[in-house]
């Protein structure tokens, strides 16, 4: 080590601080300028922590069920005549759907329907949320030989969770409906109208540009349209709820909060670019 | 250590588990503030929990930036606040530039605050993690050419000013007992 007088030390330790200072402003304009370093240098940490996440994730899981269960035994009655009563409704939507389907089999018969090709689909772990605070992700675990790519659709039980936004060598990490930049062409069900769906880092996206004749109506399903090829048609998204402003935003089929596995449909759509192709247009949401 | 060795007196062999003992004492301050920064990014099932790791990294960067200067060096809290960028998917540099000012100004007021009770200390954080708050928006919104929300700079404002007693409490524990390099 090299030997410095005491003065020249004190001085040195002074500067160290503002040179530091200076050297971040260096790095704003370094990540401003090349995204994609950036990029690789949180896919590279993403991936060592993977193995840590996942050990952890397991025990998390099951502390996360054991206080929902408590809750769960608290309300316990009330829980149980609502689910009476929702079961009753459940039957004749049951007997209903039965007997369209039965129509739908029949009719696709007669007009020799060709069928949309079954997707491919992965089911993997979320361990770690890797969003930020203006930013809404998650990350999962893909083991080493995956073979999920950009723009591949993410689905939990009950609707639309998002897309995969990065892929990393045992990592992906899906940008949620929810997220700022999350821009999707959707349909409005019975009306038929379209709408883009925007994320706002809020709970709940925002519905814009929807066409003069038909304004969303409240409590009307949101489905996913196959406009811009990201999207393949009719994947369930949620309902239409107004907000105290009177906006139109969409309640989430899927429960954005509480993801734990999530299935990565492959529909063979590209409507997302790879980041060597967006590095241009940086700007572009997608 | 090297303030062991320069005092005159009898200590025990530097043997190489006393060493080890010495170094991790050492090192806690800035080897917990990193584990608590990845245990941050678990899912815990509530929403907003992104807002958690600014909120913990800026209490803990602040706390021991008072009462252990020497185990947080400006260079450690720029590898700290690149990690945050890098975890919570921010523009890069963004968490640099803002916790090198916090550590900044709580070495400024550290020979005033540390002689205040936890009020004042508590009070000083306040307004450095509004700042701070403040500041990563500002550069997040510059940096992506459009105005991010405020709700979630309010939250992680708030997050920071309403976890800081109990982290504060955790850390003054591990401060006198594990992370004293004078009870080896």
């Amino acid at each position: 080590m090299i030997r410095l007088s005491i003065p020249a030390r004190q001085v040195l330790s002074k500067l160290t601080l503002p040179v530091l200072i200076a050297a971040s402003f260096g790095l704003l304009l370094v990540g401003k300028a090349d995204t994609l370093l950036e990029e690789r240098a949180r896919l590279a940490l993403g991936d060592s922590l993977v193995p840590i996440y996942v050990v952890l994730s397991g025990p998390l899981a099951q502390v996360r069920a054991a206080v929902s269960g408590i809750g769960d035994l608290w309300d316990m009655r009330a829980e149980n005549t609502r689910l009476r009563a929702e079961n009753a409704r459940l039957r004749q939507w049951q007997a209903t759907a039965l007997a369209l389907d039965a129509e739908d089999r029949q009719l696709k018969a007669e007009l020799h329907w060709v069928p949309d090709p079954a997707a491919a689909f992965v089911t993997a772990r979320v361990v770690a949320d890797a969003g930020g605070v203006y930013a809404k992700a998650v990350l999962l675990a893909v083991g080493p030989s995956h073979f999920i790519r950009r723009g591949e659709i993410a689905l939990d039980e009950s609707g639309l969770v998002g897309r995969v936004s990065d892929v990393g060598a045992r990592t992906a990490r899906v940008l949620l409906i929810t997220d700022l930049n999350s821009r999707i062409p959707v349909i409005l069900e019975p009306s038929g109208g379209h709408a883009i769906m925007t994320g706002t880092n809020g709970p709940r996206p925002r519905l814009l540009y929807w066409s003069d004749g038909t304004p969303p109506r409240e409590g009307e399903r949101v489905v996913t349209s196959a406009e811009a090829d990201a999207f393949p048609a009719n994947l369930p998204v949620g309902t239409v709820r107004y907000n105290a402003a009177n906006v139109p935003e969409v309640q989430p089929a899927a429960q954005l909060d509480q993801l734990e596995a999530l299935r990565i449909f492959d529909y063979g759509l590209h409507g997302m670019a790879s980041p060597e192709a967006r590095r241009p247009a940086a700007e572009q949401p997608y | 250590m090297a303030r062991d060795e320069q005092l005159p007196g009898i200590r025990p062999r530097p043997s190489l588990g006393r060493r080890l003992d010495i170094i991790s004492r050492h090192s806690f301050p800035a080897t917990s503030t990193v584990l608590l920064m990845l245990l941050c990014g678990l899912p815990f099932g509530f929403s907003d929990q992104a807002v958690l790791l600014p909120a913990i990294t800026i209490g803990a960067v602040y706390f021991w930036s008072l009462y252990r200067p020497a185990a947080v060096p400006p260079p450690i809290v720029f590898v700290m606040g690149m990690l945050l960028d890098l975890l919570g998917y921010l523009p890069i540099g963004t968490s640099v530039l803002t916790l090198l000012l916090v550590h900044g100004l709580a070495r400024r007021w550290r020979r005033w605050l540390t002689q205040q009770g936890f009020v004042m200390v508590w009070l000083a954080l306040i307004c450095v993690g509004t700042g701070a708050a403040a500041l990563i928006w500002v550069l997040a919104s510059l940096l992506s050419l459009h105005l991010m929300p405020i709700g979630p700079a309010l939250f992680q404002a708030t997050l920071t000013a309403a976890l800081y007693p109990a982290l504060s409490v955790l850390l003054i524990r591990a401060h006198r007992t594990i992370a004293d390099p004078e009870r080896v």
